[in-house]
Order: C-alpha cells, then structure tokens, then sequence
C-alpha cells in the first residue's frame, strides 16, 4: 500500500461526506469531515487502516471549534489528519473510545479544557483540573481570562 | 546551641516533595544523593515518609491541585523542620507563573528556609545549601539578629 | 468466606516518586484486581502559556515540559514550525539535533534501569546506572552548557555549534561508557534476582498495545514495530545506519533489553553524527525571519516513545494553537491492564516500566467496602492488629520486649 492508495482508499469510503482534500507533502494528509461522520472516520481508520491515534486536539475559533484527529499509518510514515467543526456555544460529538479506547484520556481533555462534550463516552469526569474547578471555565478557549 | 538545634543538625532525614515540577530538580536532588557526589557521607538518607522528615527539599511549582496538599503534608511533618525550595519554580514560578492553574509561590504558604535558584540547580548547590543550612543550626546568630 | 476488595492509595507523594501522581490499587489480598489512575498533580497549562509566547521563546518553555526529555519535546517542536512556516534547515544542525538527541537517550535509560533496579529492591544496580550516566552528563554541560535543559534548538537550526574539541571529548566519553554498557547487558540481564522479579511480569500483548496506542519502548518489547526515527524519518536519523530494537515476550525483562539494547544503538548514531560533523562543515542556522501562516506536525522518538507537537500559525510571530502530547500520556493507561492479577509486590515495577517513574511504599490508611465506602477497618484498628501480631511472633520466636499496648 503507497500513500496514494491510502488517500483513494478514504475517498471511495467516505465519498461525499469528505471535503478539502490536501496533502501538503507526502507525509501529510489532511481532510474535512461532518461530525457525525467522526465514528465511520474513526471506524475507517482505526479498523481498516490499522492506524494508531496520535492524539485528538481541539481549537477553539470565533464561531466554531475545530477539532483535529491525527492518525498515523507508521509503516508508510504518513499522518492523516481528520478535520471537523462543532458549533461552538453548544459543542457536542460523538465518541470515539468505543473503537479506539486510547481516545478515552485525550477526550475527556479536551472535554475539560475546551468543554466539547463527548456523547457516549464511558467516563467523561476531570482527567487534570481539580474536581471543584468552576464550571463553565474552560482555559483553551480564547475568552478565558485567570482569576 | 541550644538542645533541638543540636540533634537537628545531625544525621538529617530528608523528604522529597516533588510538586507540578518536570523533573529536573527531582532528579538533581536523586542525582545529589547517588555516588558522584554522595550526600550520604553527611549522614543524609531520602525517607519515604514526611513523618520521619528533617528537612523538605520542595520543587517545582505547586499547582491548585498540588498546592493545598503541599500545605497538609507541611503540618504533618514534625518541628522543627527545614524547609529549601529547589529550583527557580519553587523559588518564583519561573516560566510557569503565568499559568491559569498556579496561583502564587510555595513560599506563600509554606515557611521557607533557604533558597537554591537555577533551572535546574546542579547538585553542588542543593549540597551547598544543605550544608549552609546545618552549618548555620550549630552556629545560630547571637539572639535578636534575624536568622 | 466472600473476599473484601481493598483499595491501596499509591502516591501522590513519594521522594522517588519523581512526578506526583496517584494511583488506587483494588486488591483482593495480595492480587490486583483493578487500577484508577487520577494525574492533574502536574498540568501546568503549557499549551496555553505557548500561544502567549514567540516561536523562540516557545522552545524554552517545551524544553521544561520534561527535563529528562528536555531535547525531545524542543527537536519535535521545531520540527512543527518549520512544516508550519516552510523553513529550511541546514544539513550540519540536523546532525546535531540527532546527536543531542541521542546523548540524552543513553542518559534517560540509564536513569529508568537505575529507577528500576531500585524499585525492586536492588539498590547497587540504582547507584551503578547513576554514577555512569554522570559521564553522559558532563558531556553535555561540555557540549551544550547545561546538565538538562540544554537550550540547543531554534527554528531553523540549533544555537551552538559542535567545535572539533567538543567531538574528541565526546568519542572520548563514548570510549569509557562501552564497557559499563556491557556489563549492564551481560550482568544485570543474567542476574537472577532480576530474572525471577520481571520474567513474565507486567506482560502486554501487542492487542493490548493497539488498543492504548502506547509508543516507545513499551510497544517494541511487545514486539510493535514503531520508531518515530525509521518510520517519519527526521534530524539525521535517514542519513545514518541504525536498527531498531525489538523484543517480543512484552514482559518488564523485555522491556529492560529494549532499552540497553537502544543505548548500544545510541552510541552507534553518535559517532556517525561525530564523524559527519567532522566532515561536513557548514552552516548551523538558516536564520528564518518569518513563520509563514499554515499548519504542521513534528513528531520525535524520545526515550520514552512518540512526542507529538502540532502548531499552528497565523503569520505572526506566536502559535495559534500549539497542542502537545507526551509519550507517556498513551503509555500509562495502558497499566490498567498489565497490573491486574500481579501481586502487590510486582505493582510498583509494573507501574514503573513504560518509565514513568512511580515508585511508593505502600501506605494502608483505612479498608473501605469498595460498595458503600463505609469504613471497615479503621486505622487504629489495623494498628491494634500489628502489634497484636507483633505479640504473637514474640512468643513464637522467645523474644522479650517492652509491652504493647492494645487498645491505642
């Protein structure tokens, strides 16, 4: 399997659901998808692909939140990187530590520092803030401001 | 010299009360302690337990969650006791000191002895403080000085 | 008789323990039978603190997101921002990345096989590893100016140069430490104590290892063969010749070889940089003067498994966003596997071996009902049942002493 089969791979499953497309070098790809089409992404990757979740990152923009799922295909040296926007006063998605478990932490820590909630995760509590952190503080978001 | 100096000054247990710190200092502390430089030949053994504690090398910073349990571990040692902060983040925070989960030096709520800057201080200045800090328990200043 | 969960508290505070962290070991007598991990004792909130921080000075504070990784975190970083910005780096810096690197390998597993060695009880392996890794240590005061936090990297570059009197110390070091690295691999390996303590101990299957998506050496002892190094080449690491180190039983012993076997690699890498550097000279620094707006990735193989930076910027001179994720964030979970059914005894080297460096005297404060949380033996209790026994063995054994009190 080059990179490119990998690349045709994703598009002939995903379809239309997947937009903007590009690989920067060879190393990289990096594409856009629905959130709910994150667990078939995941399925896809995780399952089929036999990659391994780098991490999961949110970032916060002015109207919506990105989050960045990078996936790494080791024996290709090539890192995919699935792209997804959520609304970002009501933040939610589906999760993924059903299909890949090492996504549990990385969720539950974007969970508390940028507040995204994560539908069907098994434990979603503080993973490093202390339990009485105040709610509704999220110190990723570009409006948080220390006391 | 009076009675508690005498016996403080002799033999001193030592805990390690490492706090959100990235290592360094800890392992300088170790490092202090292992054959190179052998703080053992001043009758100095690290203790597992803050109750048989001496003397408190403190570093890094202590963050919101580490903080209040730095506080308790303090009150539980016996008294006397010295206490040193190692390391520029015990001393002022250093580079973290703008971070939304510090609120403000360990010296702030932990009495503190003696400090030993550097990033990290090599173990030829934690030995040099140590023995500064005995040197100064056998020979007290004249009373009514500041210690 | 139905049998009791007990729940051991382990850490967060401990002198060996050279991050706070706390576990709650469940044990049915002396069998673990579950794991809960709680970290937060050291978030520090570094990815925020960089986006407040210029390109330059974002390596100094990744630098001190670990001090044994201190090369690890700044080489992976770099590597972000000039995917990011579009940089070119010279050929001679990338040698010296590598070599830094590479120095800081050797030093960071011989402090793990120190730590481990002590936490199974076998203190002369903790003080001979430490008093080696000295040597290593002084190089890179030598060489860089600092013990840790060496403050090599730039984008673009590295900040100092590697002069020729710098590359005979370090051959001449490399030539001292061959003979410490084969004891350590012919002695300690075959030693018998540390056989029978790690031998089928804290074994993971390469399922397990794909279900935490752990990296570094944890993964190659389970025989997963990943390195950062070989599979997205970087630094030097495509121009020299090396192998990566692969065991396959997944247990402690395993992953003690990966590792001694990593340092004799390690050495190998450093005198092909050496002998490159001598060759080769050249410029170290492109001097960028701008990170253009974009996105990228640097990963790096640190001692401990993949670092991972991602960086994004705007055009101006600070990250947008800078996420950052550690090797051992993917490593530690994966514990919750491989302490269940090991006795209390092996837990401390279990928790230890993705090199994380936990070590803690087992502390019993109280024995709850894992259901209600109701109290059931309370501390002065157990205290009543030490000296109880302690009485007992006095009798058995004919051995006077003073006499204890029960009821305390």
């Amino acid at each position: 399997m080059t990179p490119s089969d990998v690349v045709m791979r994703i598009q002939s499953a995903l379809g239309e659901r997947l937009s903007d497309l590009h690989q920067p070098s060879e190393k990289r790809v990096y594409f856009e998808v629905d959130p709910n089409c994150i667990p078939d992404t995941a399925r896809l990757l995780h399952d089929t692909l036999q990659a391994r979740l780098q991490t999961a990152a949110g970032v916060d923009g002015p109207h919506q939140m990105e989050i960045l799922y990078h996936w790494a295909l080791d024996r290709l040296g090539l890192v995919v990187t699935v792209r997804t926007r959520v609304d970002r006063d009501q933040p939610q998605i589906a999760s993924i530590a059903a299909i890949c478990p090492a996504a549990e932490w990385i969720e539950r820590e974007m969970w508390e520092l940028l507040g995204i909630s994560f539908e069907g995760h098994p434990d979603l509590r503080h993973l490093l803030l202390q339990d009485d952190w105040p709610h509704g503080k999220y110190p990723l978001r570009r409006d948080f401001r220390k006391d | 010299m009076s009675k508690k100096n005498k016996f403080l000054s002799r033999s001193l247990f030592l805990f390690h009360l490492g706090g959100s710190a990235c290592n360094n200092c800890d392992i300088e502390i170790l490092d202090a302690l292992t054959p190179k430089y052998d703080l053992e030949r001043f009758g100095i053994i690290a203790v597992g337990s803050i109750r048989h504690a001496d003397i408190i090398l403190l570093s890094g910073i202590f963050n919101k969650k580490a903080a209040i349990r730095a506080r308790r571990l303090y009150e539980q040692a016996p008294k006397p006791v010295i206490v040193l902060a190692i390391g520029g983040c015990a001393c002022s925070g250093l580079i973290f000191r703008d971070s939304y989960n510090w609120d403000e030096p360990v010296g702030n709520y932990v009495p503190i002895d003696a400090y030993v800057a550097g990033c990290p201080p090599k173990p030829e200045a934690i030995i040099a403080a140590i023995t500064q800090v005995i040197d100064k328990l056998q020979h007290p200043a004249p009373a009514g000085a500041d210690r | 008789m139905a049998k009791k969960t007990t729940i051991i508290p382990v850490g967060p505070y401990h002198p060996l323990q050279e991050e706070p962290e706390f576990f709650k070991l469940y044990v049915e007598g002396e069998k673990v039978v579950g794991l809960d991990i709680e970290l937060g004792y050291n978030h520090r909130g570094v990815e925020k603190l960089s986006e407040g921080k210029d390109y330059e000075e974002t390596i100094f504070l990744v630098e001190r997101v670990c001090g044994i990784c201190s090369t690890s975190h700044p080489i992976a970083c770099v590597q972000a921002i000039e995917e990011a910005g579009d940089l070119e780096v010279p050929q001679r810096a990338l040698y010296i990345r590598s070599l830094i690197g590479e120095l800081e390998r050797i030093h960071s597993h011989l402090l793990w096989l120190g730590l481990a060695g002590h936490f199974l009880g076998f203190n002369t392996v903790w003080m001979w590893a430490w008093r080696y890794r000295e040597e290593v240590l002084n190089i890179c005061e030598q060489v860089t100016g600092n013990r840790n936090h060496y403050g090599m990297l730039k984008p673009g570059g590295v900040r100092r140069d590697v002069p020729a009197t710098e590359i005979s110390a370090i051959r001449k070091m490399l030539d001292t430490l061959s003979s410490p690295l084969d004891l350590f691999r012919d002695t300690v390996a075959e030693d018998p104590l540390i056989q029978a303590r790690t031998r089928g101990i804290g074994t993971l299957t390469p399922q397990q290892i794909r279900k935490f998506a752990a990296v570094g050496p944890t993964a190659r002892a389970s025989g997963v063969d990943i390195d950062v190094r070989r599979d997205h080449p970087h630094a030097a690491y495509g121009m020299v010749e090396w192998d990566v180190v692969l065991e396959s039983r997944g247990d402690i012993f395993d992953k003690i070889m990966v590792r001694i076997g990593e340092m004799f690699q390690s050495v190998r890498i450093i005198r092909q940089c050496l002998s490159r550097l001598e060759t080769e000279p050249g410029p170290i620094d492109s001097h960028p003067k701008e990170v253009k707006p974009g996105e990228g990735i640097g990963h790096y193989e640190a001692p401990r498994g993949e670092v991972f930076h991602y960086i994004r910027s705007d055009g101006s001179n600070r990250p947008v966003r800078h996420k950052i994720r550690a090797p051992s964030y993917m490593n530690v979970p994966t514990n919750r596997e491989a302490v269940i059914g090991e006795t209390i005894a092996d837990a401390t080297i279990i928790l230890a071996a993705v090199d994380p460096c936990y070590c803690c005297t087992e502390r019993m404060a109280a024995v709850l009902d894992p259901e209600t949380d109701r109290v059931l033996i309370s501390g002065k209790e157990l205290l009543q049942r030490s000296r109880r026994k302690t009485a007992w063995l006095r009798s058995q054994l004919g051995h006077e002493g003073p006499d204890l009190k029960w009821d305390c």
